[in-house]
């Protein structure tokens, strides 16, 4: 038994729990925020102002719910060429566990590429740079150079574009529009009118994550919050997918047969028999 | 390696089209059903007399280096393979064996989360850049003094250097008797490692060097690049890992430091009712 003084404890400002009354280890009410989650949220609150809380310890404002809202529907599915997505899709077609599709779509889609972490790095302009363009141009032009070296690799392009874009892609701009609709925000406002000047200095035009980013600065979340939530909503369309391609299978699923050329291959060993 | 005819091809869309199911490569393929080739090597015949580690320290650097593949399970076995479920990294492991999850998920998250900053591979990977870096400005005409200062001014600590927890690090001395009996001889990197412990001796800090600026030093010695000594580390942890999991998965469910309620210590004792805006 442990001296109970001595218990170690969780410290947290977004969680407080009542105990059972015949068992410390089950909570008979859980707050969130000081909001009772089983005894009042449930059946008022949203998916999305319930999200909003967690983070943020506040009740969103109805436009706010409503912009986080449109960017969790537009992030939900990337669909099945994204990288991440496919990643899930190859745990669903070799029969791998569920979690590991998600895991997969997880650990490819934090990256520089189109995933979180690019969407952080993004935020990170924003908060250097907010809506003065010289800013942006300078930060574009030259990026920061870390002189420490990271177990993330070095972003190749401009956080927020995308380098392997032609021009701004229809379903980006249609996000923009949207968002701006529900609320003249600085950031989206100010990134819609700027758009085209931002891309040619980019050399690539505006990317689902440049919108991402700029929609979280203009609801107030840090880059680490950011990260985050970017992760967890691209989660829905993986886990589809998946299940998808599980049912299919992998025969109907491409292996890229014909894709791969080994330029070095030393040929057939003799056979010694 | 730069692809022959891709070279030159713009960014953008065109770029995508011109490695559209075109994947050329030296790393490596399956032929089904005939042979594997890895780096050139056919490995059936070539390869397979090698140990899983000399195999894997030419899978990453390409480079066939028996001695440092030694040196390296001890570094895995002296340093990162400590079967403790109260170290962070394991905890994970042994608490998706409490919560009975999968090996593999346990050893893929276990693996994942010992990227960590306070100690794991941003810290060995820091400590082997730290060292090569000071390295190149000594070169340049820089004092060791100098370069540790501003690197403290910038980032408040040196990778390699002090310890969670604790000061002392027991696991240099074996370590290093082990490398030196493999055939380690020591070299500028490991030198200038304890040249910096030596310099934090005369300070305020007092920072101890640990195991990671040890490991990164010899690993740097033997050539390698930081990405290099990077991806060699990456599973370096399996070794806590798995006997944590097992351990935790062979206890009753759930048995693993359960908290009760009281173990929560709340900072916001605020409550209020939600009002749904209209």
């Amino acid at each position: 038994m442990t001296d109970k003084k001595a218990l170690e404890q969780i410290t947290t400002k977004i969680w407080r729990e009542e105990a059972e009354p015949d068992n410390p280890f089950a909570a008979a009410k859980s707050y969130c925020a000081g909001f009772d989650v089983y005894g009042d949220l449930l059946g008022k609150v949203s998916l999305i102002e319930y999200l909003w809380l967690l983070f943020k310890l506040d009740p969103p404002s109805k436009a706010q719910a409503h912009m986080l809202e449109a960017l969790a529907v537009a992030l939900a599915n990337p669909g099945p060429r994204d990288h991440s997505v496919r990643g899930a899709m190859n745990a669903g077609v070799g029969g791998s566990t569920r979690a590991s599709a998600l895991i997969a779509a997880i650990s490819i889609g934090a990256g520089n590429l189109g995933g979180a972490r690019e969407v952080f790095v993004a935020m990170q302009y924003w908060q250097q740079c907010g809506t003065d363009l010289q800013s942006w141009i300078d930060i574009i032009d030259s990026p920061p150079q870390e002189e420490r070296s990271d177990v993330w690799p070095e972003m190749e392009h401009t956080p927020g574009f995308d380098p392997n874009g032609a021009s701004c892609p229809t379903p980006v701009k249609q996000l923009l529009d949207h968002l701006t609709s529900i609320e003249q925000s600085e950031a989206l406002t100010w990134l819609q009118t700027n758009r085209q000047t931002l891309e040619q200095h980019a050399g690539s035009p505006l990317a689902f994550s440049g919108v991402a980013a700029a929609t979280l600065f203009a609801l107030g979340f840090e880059p680490e919050q950011a990260e985050m939530i970017f992760l967890l909503l691209r989660l829905p369309g993986a886990a589809v997918h998946a299940l998808e391609q599980e049912k299919m299978g992998w025969s109907r699923y491409p292996f890229f047969g014909n894709g791969l050329t080994l330029t070095n291959d030393p040929g057939p060993v003799p056979n010694d028999d | 390696m730069m692809i022959e005819g891709l070279t030159n091809t713009p960014t953008g869309p065109e770029r995508l089209k011109a490695y559209e199911d075109n994947w050329q490569t030296e790393m490596g393929a399956w032929f089904p059903g005939e042979r594997v080739v890895l780096r050139g090597k056919d490995v059936f015949s070539e390869l397979s007399n090698q140990s899983w580690m000399e195999f894997m320290v030419f899978a990453i650097t390409g480079r066939d280096m028996s001695e440092f593949a030694r040196v390296i399970e001890a570094m895995w076995l002296i340093s990162s393979s400590f079967p403790d479920p109260r170290l962070w990294n394991n905890r994970v492991a042994a608490l998706a064996g409490t919560a009975r999850s999968t090996t593999a998920l346990a050893a893929a998250a276990g693996n994942a989360v010992s990227e960590a900053s306070i100690y794991g591979l941003r810290t060995s990977r820091g400590a082997l850049d730290f060292l090569q870096r000071t390295e190149k400005k000594l070169n340049e005409g820089a004092t060791l003094e100098d370069i540790i200062k501003k690197e403290l001014h910038t980032y408040r600590a040196i990778y390699g250097y002090g310890r969670p927890l604790i000061n002392i690090d027991e696991r240099i001395k074996p370590l290093l008797k082990f490398a030196y009996s493999a055939g380690y001889k020591k070299n500028t990197l490991l030198i200038l490692a304890f040249k910096i412990h030596d310099y934090f001796q005369t300070t305020k800090y007092k920072f101890q060097i640990n195991i990671s600026a040890i490991v990164a030093a010899i690993s740097g010695d033997y050539g390698l690049t930081l990405n290099e000594f990077n991806d060699l580390a990456a599973l370096s942890f399996s070794g806590g890992i798995f006997p944590c999991y097992i351990d935790a998965r062979n206890n009753p469910e759930g048995s693993l430091f359960p908290l009760g309620v009281e173990r929560i210590l709340s900072t916001d004792q605020t409550t209020r009712t939600w009002k749904s805006e209209e």
